[in-house]
This record gives structure tokens, C-alpha cells and sequence, in this order.
């Protein structure tokens, strides 16, 4: 026999390489480092590290790539431009779901359980959190999650979708069930979060078989390539691409595959679930535009149902149910799934613009994400002892807001503006991106919806703000609200309401940048 | 410099940020870096006036894009700015004016707890207000025009424990906020009549539109412009706004953003060229105004409101002059300029009295002060012959002009705009040397214990330097006809037309009744004993006093019949409205119902629930695409 060394492209490779390296050495130094807390430190500051190389080696790769230049093709992974600017934005949320992992309260308490395997309310919990124990785990875990995602923008066969789709989902499960306060709502929402994740991979996993049946390909482009031979509809076909996209919308968070997203962001710790809605979105995002463009596009006729029916249906029901919500978080989830909407507004027309403006959306829509749930991690139940408890969810517990603390406040209002698309917020720019994108493809119908559905959208966000700073503090609640200023926590809501205040004013530059990223290149030989 | 005039806005944009996230860190020092934002954002002006001085004529006018906001498509909107003689003369006043008084400001303010916070919403001020006169754009000038109106609110409103000044500034928000409409409808004509909202697109394409749509813009601004610059029949919140600090007063209510309604009727020059009906509607505005504002002024008590009436009274000449077409619009800017010297340096003045004073405002309980405060007598004086327009003194150079240009046109125009601007001398005259004669001369009338004395230094010298302003400047800038022929590349050269009476006709009239209303004032309130309490008033004092019962039309017109409508509108909704909607409603609740069953907490449920969708989703494919 033959064997030929296979030639490796390191460098477009590296960020991924990286990443997922750290994760693996991560493992390694929660068996060597013994002391918890060293351990912590050591933790932040090597993912820290991990990511920020990352991102380097991701940015050179970029500039390298001039105009489209080389791509590399191997092991099923295609690192162009388009694949590039998801990745970066993936280790930039990771780099700020890293630093909101660590962060920690006035008493030092973190927002992860001390001990994973202790059952809610036992003695080992009590003894594990006396001793100082922390799930330090969460650290690698997040890069396995970053890693994961990263692979997921850039893979282009299906079958090793799958395979990155798990890298990550298995690492948010986890992560998911954590939470130091109300475990059994976090436990509760990890496995429901588990049992439903393992529902859509079987059904994207029974999806690919029936595209595998009907063309015999598992790569994107072939798979593209076998679509455009068959003459006629062939319902095998259908069927596959129906389950295949339904996996990604389950991770999209779109109606009607959403019922996860209120549980899990609720029940998760609130830095996982900022990391979880800003990542997963992007990721899964990256994922269906590189299907949609480089495998699917012949369907476009058939595809085109799916998601207005889908875009429309998160659109109604995610506003809707977010004005009934009475809990900050599940009001967020529900917005989430009203933002998946908005995101499928875009491939309305599947256009070139679609392509373009979906990056700066995600990136603007993550960076309020993670600000907005990095302020709920800030505001704390205080009780009549003064002991400082878990975090105020409830919408009543936010009343005058404002007065106890303005800034903060002020950063959570300039958060929901954005994800109602108020002038000079990056969310705005966001929005009128995609909204035009629909319109040049014809969807102008859907945009229609688009923008009734934000003017709804719009209420509940303004009667969050109302509330925090033209309402007064219920006479006798004076004391039981506690706000707290951790400086890691602080240090990326600062970040976040900077960066959405300056895309909002500043956007052409990005937007000129993933203008470049909207090239695609179909893969010539499978 | 014209290429870094966007470091004139950034500097104190960032100094009122700093200060604002600082808190209390920065209690400090932080009006000290106020002031210095301030004065380096005149530095770049300067530097932008050398830089324009230096080119000819025909090329002193920069325009820099800064960036694109939203590229390409149909709404491509560039952020601009714009240097030109008209806005570097705005940048110049603003930024010298506004940093003598970020000065006084430091002494004046010096024990209030909350300085730090002042100093940074004057900044803002400052920001905002050069954004709004540097702005290439409609829309960026839009954007200014609401941050000097966000700055303005905070400031009036800067002691809000008191309820009325807390409420002083929601009026003077909500007046503005029906300019800010006229400026937003404007704004709609404007991209529908040139497809584009920048200032050279519509001055290239205005000359092409119809004169019905030209008068429409044109109402529009001069609706924005009422609202800003309190001219009739938005002139209510002014005089509430003194609830501010004085140096607010001075700056915000006096020497700029007041005169913001005359610089965008100056600047949209094209339009209004070509609408002479809308032009005639402003000179009558500013005409009327000018004198309603003199009546007003001659009948208050309280030194802060009698110097707000007399800058209502003031900025209606300056938008008479703009009416008046482009014989009048040099004339309105240099009338705003040697007014933003002069006025400013009377407020500075008043608050000086106030600060030796306890802040007491009735002046009569004033009189006497020269022998206690030498200084602020002084360039309070000299402000005085300013306004009244002695020659050789500032205002004489720039309202003599204004009211010889009023005389200026043929059949009815002249004589009522002409005779207005010529009564309104004579009451300048009679008002303001009542209230100079009241402060400082005559007996004392103090209350018991009151011992006024002059006040620091910091807040003399930017007092004095505004005063030789109101003294000279407006002799520097008439010599030879030199800031007219500055501003000509945007105002147009103006043909020389003569007045229906002739000039030194005019001139004479004009110094008459200026020396008949000083004199008037002189015998009843400098040598005669002024009453301590305001004696019982005929019918017209009773009127002025009242503000011409603006506040009770107001409510009568409109807020009486607004609170109806919204009552009507109120039992409406309930009645019809909420009648169709509590039905939609308990639509929307089942569907919320239906929804919440659905999201039972059940892992089940929420499998069924994706299957049933994925079911609908492959027959949608399957049956849609048929």
C-alpha cells in the first residue's frame, strides 16, 4: 500500500487548534493545580490567554486571506473569510463569557455550584462549599463550547456538523446544570435542555441519512451538486433537508423548536446563560447561512416556506409571550426567540446582503445579550438579615433600579434600546441591515412583520426602563434589593455598552468588513 | 484646523463623559477640566478662523465627512462637519462666551454641592451646541438641536429638589418639543421635495422646487425656530427658565442656543429665498416679538425675567433682520454677536448682584449697589449703552443696521416693520435703564440683612472681558464693513438698497427715543423713590407683567381642550376601543393560554410540541412548494 502524508494547513487552522488544545491542557490543570483558588486564577488566565491568541492568529489568518486568496479545504472544513468573521466573533463572546465566569460577589461568592455531583440542599453541598470547593471545570468547559462552535461556522460536510454540534452542546449541557443558586430549576434545565438537544441531533442526524440517501454525498458542496442533478421532487430529499434545518433552527431557538430557550436561560447561571444566548445563536447562525448558500440554495423555492412560516411564527410568538413575562430572564429568553426571528427575517430572497448583515446582527445583538444578563448576575435578593442572596429576576424587584444604582441601570437601558433597534445603538444598525437585506430579496412582507412585531417588542423592553427609573422604590423594599459591583462583572458591562454605543455611532468600518466576508466559495471537489 | 474642527465637539463631549462617570472622584478638579475643554475647543476655533482667513473668500468653505453612518442604498447618510465663515463665527462666540462663563462658573457655583455635575452638563452644552452649528447636514444639526435642548432641560432643572424649577424645566422640554416637530416636519419635505437633507444637495436643488413646497419647509423651520429662540407664539418657557443658575442664564438663555432658531433660518438662506411669503411670516415673528418681549421687559420686577424679555425682544430684531431676505441676514448674525457679548455680560452682571445679594432678584429691593460693587457697575454699564445702542458702543453698529434695513422695501412692509424696530428702541431704552437705574442707583432698599459686596475675581474678570466686548466689538467688526463681507460667501452679497426715509433721518429718530426712554426711566426710577412693593397697576402693566397672560391662553387654547381630547379619547378607548380589544383580547389570551400550556415545564410537552412543528414545517415544504 500507499500511504501519502496528508499536507496540513496549520495556520487557518490554528484558532481552532488553539482553542481546543487549551481546553484539553485546561482538563489537565484541574488534576495538577490543588488549590481551588490558584486554580481559578490559573484557569482565567490561561483561557484568557488561549482566547485572545485565538482571536490573533484568527485576525492574521483574515488579513492573510486577502480578497478571498487561498482557502483551505481539508477534513471537511472550509477557513474562508465568511468562516473567519464568525470565528472571531465567537472568541470575542467567549473571551467575555470567560471574564463573567470568574466574576464573583462582595462575599466571594461565584455563580457556580461548589460541588457538580452533591444533590441540591445536601450535607456534601454544605461541607464542599465550607472547604472552599469550586467547579473550576467551567473554564475548559467554556473553551470546549468555544472550540466546538468555531468548528461549527467553518465545517462543510454534514456529517462532521454533527460532530461539532455535539463538541459544544455537550459542554453547555454541563454547564447549564451548575448553578449555586435555585440548583434544582438549573439541574431541572439542564436535562431538559439535554433531553430536547439529544431530540433535534437525532433528528438532524435521521435528516442527513435521507439526504445521504437521496444523493449518496455527505459534503456540502456535493450535496449541492447531487440536489441540482435531480430532476423533479423527490420527497426523501425534502424530508432530510426539512430535519436537517430543524436541528439548527432547534438551536437558533426558533418557534416552534424554542420551548427550551425559557427553562434553560432561566435555570442556567446567568454567565452561562449570557455566553449560551450570544454564542449559540452566532454559531448556529454561521452554521444555516453556509448550509443555506453553499449546499441547499437549489431548494430556494421550497426553502423559502420554511422560513417565512418560521420567521414569522417566532416573530408573533416570542413578542407575545414576552409581555406576559414577570421574571427578567424568561422575558430576555423569550426576546431571544423573537430575535431568532429577526435573524430569519434576513434570508428572506436568500441574498448577498443577507450575508453580510447577519454577522454585524449577531455581533450586536450578543454584545447586549451579554451586557443585559451580566447586570441581572449584578442585582441580588438581600434578606432581612442582610444576607445577600440569590440573583432579583422578578420584574417588581427592579423598580426603581435606577436610583440605587444610575449606571447601572443606565447600561441595562441602553442594552434593551438595542434589542429594540433604537437610533444609535448598535441593535438599530443591526436591524436596518437586515430588514434591507429581506427587502432586496423581495421579503418586504416579512420585513413588514419585522417591524411590528420590534414596535410591540418595543414595549416591553421600554416598560423594563420605565420601571427602573420612573418608578420609586416600593416603600419597606428600600433594603431588599443589594447591588453588587463585581470589578469582572463591571468590567464587561463597561465593555458591552461601550461597544454597542460605538457600533451604533461608528458602524461602517464592520460593516464594510463583513461586506468582504460575504464570498463564498463552493468547494470544487467534495 | 478646519480638518480637526471635529476636536471642538470631542473635547468637551469627552470632558462632560469623564465627569459624569467619574462622580464624585472628580469633585476635585473636574470644573477646572470643564473649563479647559471649553477653551481648548476655542483654541481649534481660532485655529479654524486663521486657517479660513487665509484663503480667499470663494474657498472658506470646509467640508468634512467624517464618516459614513449608513453606506450606500437609497438612505446613504454621511456624518459631516462643516467650516464656513457663518459657523466659525457661531464656534468662536460659543466657545469664547462659553469659556469666560465656565470661569465665573467655577467661583459662582463654588459652594454648591453638585458642581461637578453642573460643569459637565455645561459641557454637554457646549458639545452639543457646536455639533448643531457645525453640523453639513439637516439631520446632524437635528441632533445638536435636541443635545442643547437635553442640556438646556437638565440645567434649568439643575436645583430640581424645588418643585417649580423641576417644573420650569418640563415646560421649556415640552415648548421645544413643538419646535423640534416643526424641524422633524421639515426635515420629511426636505427628502421628499431633494431626496437628500445636507446642506449643499438642498441649496443646489432648491432653486428647482416650487415655491408652494419652498413655503412649506420655511414654515416649518420657523415653527423649529420659534420654539428654540422663544419667539411668539412659543415664547412661554423663557422666562421660566431662569430657575436656572445664572451662568446658565448667560450662556444657554442669552448668548447661543436661543439664537439657534436665527442661525438656521440664516442657514437655510436658499429656502427661504425662494419663499418670500414665509420670509415676510418670519419678519413679522421677529417683529412682533421684539415689541411684545420690550413690553414685557418694561414691566417686570425680577432682574433675571426682565433681562430674559429684553433677549426675546432681542432675538426678535435678530429674526426680523433674517425675514428681511439677504439685505438682512449679515446683519441678524452681527446683531447675534455683539447681543451674546453684551447680554451675557448684563446676566454675569445680575449674578453678581445676586451673589452680594443672597440671591434676591426683586429689584426692588435693590438700588444703590454702584457704591458696593464698582466693577460689576461698570461693565454692567457698559453692557447698558450697548443695548441701548449709543454710539459708539456695540449695539449701536449692530441694530441701527437692523432697523435701516427694516426700512428698507416698498407699499406697507417698511413702515410696520421699520416703525417696529424703531418703537422698539425707544422701549429698549425705557426697560433696560429702568432696570439699571433700579439696581444701582437711588436709595438703597435692602432687606435687613444684606451687605453686598463685590464678588471674586474669577467672576470680575470674565465680566470685564465680556464688557469690552459689548464696547468695542461691535465698532471692530463695522469698520469698513468687515464681518459682513466675511459672511458674504454664505449670505449672499446684498445689493445696496436705500431706506424709504433717509439714513441720517433714521439715525436721529432711533438716538431720540432711545434719549427719551433713558430719560423717561431716569425721572421715575433713578431720581424718584422706588416703592418696595410694586404698587397697584393699571390693566397694561398688569398685562406685561403677566407675560401677556401667555401661560392662561395657553392652557385656555390648548391644554384645556388637549386635557378634554385626551379624556374624550380616554372614555373612547375604554368605551369602543378597549371594547374591540378586550374581545381581540381574550383572542390573545387564549393564545397566551394555549402557548402557556404548551411551555408546562414538561419535557414531553415541548418534544410533541417540536415534532407537531416539524409535521406543519414538512407539509408546508411539501404542499408549498407544489
Amino acid at each position: 500500500m500507499n500511504f501519502v502524508t496528508p499536507e496540513i494547513a496549520w495556520a487557518p487552522l490554528a484558532p481552532i487548534i488553539i482553542v481546543l488544545g487549551a481546553a484539553s491542557i485546561g482538563v489537565l490543570i484541574e488534576a495538577f493545580v490543588r488549590t481551588p483558588a490558584t486554580r481559578r486564577s490559573v484557569q482565567l488566565v490561561f483561557g484568557l490567554v488561549a482566547l485572545v491568541a485565538a482571536l490573533g492568529t484568527a485576525i492574521a489568518q483574515w488579513v492573510a486571506l486577502d480578497g478571498g486568496g487561498t482557502v483551505v479545504q481539508q477534513f471537511m472544513l472550509t477557513v474562508d473569510r465568511q468562516a473567519l468573521a464568525w470565528q472571531t466573533l465567537i472568541v470575542v463572546f467567549g473571551i467575555l463569557g470567560l471574564i463573567l465566569f470568574a466574576s464573583r460577589t462582595r462575599a466571594g461568592e461565584s455563580a457556580f455550584t461548589p460541588l457538580g455531583s452533591t444533590a441540591p440542599g445536601s450535607i456534601e453541598e454544605t461541607l464542599a462549599r465550607r472547604r472552599g470547593f469550586e467547579v473550576t471545570e467551567v473554564f475548559p468547559l467554556l473553551l470546549f463550547a468555544v472550540g466546538g462552535m468555531m468548528l461549527f461556522t467553518s465545517v462543510t460536510d454534514y456529517i462532521f456538523l454533527f460532530v461539532a454540534l455535539e463538541v459544544f452542546s455537550l459542554a453547555l449541557y454541563i454547564m447549564v446544570a451548575l448553578a449555586r443558586r435555585r440548583r434544582l430549576m438549573s439541574q431541572e434545565a439542564a436535562l431538559k435542555y439535554f433531553l430536547l438537544g439529544a431530540f433535534s441531533s437525532a433528528l438532524y442526524l435521521f435528516g442527513v441519512a435521507l439526504i445521504y440517501g437521496a444523493t449518496t454525498q455527505t459534503s456540502f458542496a456535493a450535496v449541492g451538486r447531487a440536489i441540482d442533478v435531480i430532476s423533479g421532487r423527490d420527497a426523501l430529499l425534502l424530508a432530510g433537508v426539512v430535519l436537517v434545518l430543524v436541528g439548527l433552527l432547534f438551536k437558533i431557538g426558533a418557534v416552534p423548536f424554542h420551548s427550551w430557550t425559557p427553562d434553560a436561560y432561566q435555570g442556567a447561571p446567568t454567565p452561562v446563560t449570557a455566553f449560551m444566548g450570544a454564542a449559540t445563536k452566532a454559531a448556529a447562525t454561521a452554521a444555516l447561512v453556509r448550509i443555506v448558500y453553499t449546499s441547499l440554495y437549489p431548494l430556494e423555492w421550497e426553502m423559502s416556506w420554511l422560513f417565512w412560516a418560521v420567521a414569522i411564527a417566532s416573530m408573533a410568538l416570542g413578542t407575545v409571550l414576552a409581555l406576559v413575562q414577570t421574571n427578567v430572564k424568561r422575558m430576555l429568553a423569550y426576546s431571544s426567540v423573537a430575535h431568532a426571528g429577526f435573524i430569519l427575517v434576513a434570508f428572506a430572497g436568500f441574498t448577498e446582503e443577507a450575508v453580510a448583515a447577519l454577522p454585524f446582527y449577531l455581533l450586536a445583538y450578543g454584545l447586549a445579550t451579554i451586557g443585559a444578563f451580566a447586570v441581572v448576575s449584578q442585582v441580588r435578593e438581600r434578606s432581612e438579615d442582610g444576607a445577600v442572596g440569590a440573583e432579583a429576576v422578578r420584574l417588581g424587584q427592579w423598580a426603581g433600579l435606577g436610583k440605587r444604582s444610575p449606571l447601572l441601570a443606565g447600561a441595562m437601558a441602553l442594552f434593551l434600546l438595542s434589542f429594540a433597534g433604537i437610533p444609535l445603538t448598535a441593535g438599530f444598525i443591526g436591524k436596518f441591515e437586515v430588514f434591507s437585506a429581506a427587502v432586496a430579496g423581495g421579503g418586504w412582507p416579512l420585513v413588514l412583520i419585522g417591524v411590528i412585531a420590534s414596535a410591540v417588542a418595543a414595549f416591553f423592553y421600554v416598560r423594563l426602563v420605565v420601571l427602573m427609573f420612573l418608578t420609586d422604590i416600593p416603600e419597606g423594599a428600600e433594603d431588599s434589593i443589594e447591588v453588587e459591583d463585581g470589578p469582572l462583572a463591571k468590567l464587561v458591562i463597561v465593555v458591552t455598552a461601550a461597544a454597542v454605543l460605538v457600533l451604533g455611532i461608528l458602524p461602517a468600518g464592520l460593516l464594510d468588513v463583513y461586506a468582504d466576508a460575504a464570498q463564498f466559495l463552493v468547494l470544487p471537489n467534495g | 484646523m478646519t480638518s480637526l474642527i471635529w476636536l471642538a465637539i470631542a473635547l468637551p463631549l469627552a470632558s462632560a463623559a469623564i465627569l459624569l462617570c467619574l462622580g464624585r472622584r472628580a469633585d476635585a478638579w473636574g470644573h477646572w477640566m470643564g473649563v479647559a475643554a471649553s477653551g481648548g475647543a476655542f483654541l481649534v476655533g481660532l485655529g479654524a478662523l486663521i486657517e479660513l482667513l487665509g484663503k480667499a473668500a470663494e474657498d472658506r468653505a470646509v467640508d468634512t465627512t467624517l464618516y459614513t453612518f449608513i453606506p450606500g442604498g437609497d438612505l446613504h447618510v454621511d456624518v459631516g462637519l462643516l467650516a464656513d465663515p457663518l459657523s466659525i463665527t457661531f464656534v468662536l462666540l460659543i466657545t469664547f462666551v462659553g469659556t469666560l462663563i465656565h470661569v465665573y462658573s467655577v467661583a459662582y457655583m463654588e459652594h454648591d454641592p453638585d458642581r461637578r455635575r453642573f460643569f459637565a452638563y455645561l459641557n454637554l452644552f457646549v458639545a452639543a451646541m457646536l455639533l448643531l452649528v457645525l453640523a453639513d447636514s439637516y439631520l446632524l444639526l437635528f441632533v445638536g438641536w435636541e443635545g442643547v435642548g437635553l442640556a438646556s432641560y437638565l440645567l434649568i432643572g439643575f436645583w430640581n429638589q424645588k418643585r417649580e424649577y423641576a417644573t420650569a424645566a418640563n415646560k421649556a422640554f415640552f415648548v421645544n418639543r413643538v419646535g423640534d416637530i416643526g424641524l422633524i416636519i421639515a426635515m420629511g419635505l426636505m427628502f421628499t421635495s431633494f431626496g437628500a437633507l445636507d446642506f449643499a444637495t438642498v441649496a443646489e436643488q432648491a432653486p428647482s422646487a416650487t415655491t408652494a413646497q419652498l413655503t412649506a419647509i420655511g414654515l416649518m423651520l420657523l415653527v423649529a425656530a420659534c420654539g428654540k429662540s422663544a419667539q411668539f407664539p412659543l415664547q412661554s418657557w423663557l422666562g421660566d427658565a431662569m430657575a436656572g443658575p445664572t451662568p446658565v442664564s448667560a450662556l444657554i438663555h442669552a448668548a447661543t442656543m436661543v439664537t439657534a432658531g436665527v442661525y438656521l433660518i440664516v442657514r437655510s438662506a436658499p429656502i427661504f429665498d425662494g419663499a418670500p411669503d414665509a420670509r415676510v411670516v418670519v419678519a413679522a415673528v421677529g417683529a412682533m416679538t421684539l415689541l411684545l418681549g420690550a413690553f414685557i421687559g418694561m414691566a417686570k420686577d425680577d432682574i433675571k425675567k426682565a433681562l430674559a424679555a429684553s433677549t426675546m425682544s432681542q432675538i426678535g430684531y435678530m429674526m426680523l433682520a433674517a425675514g428681511l431676505g439677504p439685505i438682512g441676514y449679515a446683519f441678524a448674525i452681527f446683531h447675534l454677536v455683539t447681543h451674546g457679548f453684551f447680554k451675557a455680560g448684563m446676566f454675569l452682571g445680575a449674578g453678581s448682584v445676586m451673589h452680594g445679594m443672597k440671591d434676591q432678584v426683586d429689584m426692588r429691593r435693590f438700588g444703590a449697589l454702584r457704591g458696593a460693587m464698582i466693577v460689576t457697575w461698570v461693565t454692567f454699564g457698559l453692557g447698558w449703552l450697548a443695548i441701548l445702542g449709543i454710539p459708539p458702543f456695540s449695539g449701536y453698529f449692530s441694530k441701527d443696521k437692523i432697523i435701516e434695513a427694516a426700512f428698507v422695501g416698498e407699499g406697507w412692509q417698511p413702515w410696520v416693520f421699520g416703525g417696529a424696530a424703531l418703537i422698539g428702541a425707544g422701549l429698549t431704552a425705557f426697560y433696560m435703564s429702568r432696570l439699571f437705574f433700579m439696581t444701582f442707583h437711588g436709595k438703597a432698599r435692602w432687606t435687613d440683612d444684606q451687605h453686598p459686596h463685590e464678588s471674586p475675581a474669577l467672576m470680575t474678570v470674565p465680566m470685564i472681558i465680556l464688557a469690552v466686548g459689548s464696547a468695542f466689538l461691535g465698532l471692530f467688526l463695522a469698520v469698513g464693513d468687515r464681518f459682513t463681507h466675511w459672511l458674504e460667501p454664505v449670505t449672499g452679497h446684498a445689493e445696496h438698497h436705500d431706506p424709504v426715509l433717509p439714513i441720517p433721518v433714521l439715525i436721529a429718530a432711533t438716538l431720540t427715543l432711545v434719549v427719551i426712554g433713558a430719560g423717561i426711566a431716569w425721572v421715575k426710577y433713578g431720581r424718584a423713590d422706588v416703592p418696595e412693593e410694586a404698587p397697584a397697576a393699571s390693566l397694561a402693566t398688569l398685562t406685561a407683567r403677566n407675560d401677556f397672560f401667555q401661560d392662561s391662553v395657553n392652557r385656555a387654547v390648548f391644554q384645556r381642550p388637549g386635557q378634554h381630547l385626551t379624556r374624550t379619547l380616554v372614555y373612547l378607548d375604554a368605551a369602543v376601543v378597549d371594547g374591540a380589544v378586550n374581545k381581540q383580547a381574550r383572542g390573545w389570551a387564549g393564545l397566551g393560554e394555549a402557548s402557556r400550556r404548551l411551555q408546562n415545564g414538561q419535557v414531553r410537552t415541548y418534544a410533541a410540541t417540536m415534532l407537531v412543528g416539524l409535521v406543519i414545517l414538512a407539509a408546508v415544504i411539501v404542499v408549498g412548494g407544489l
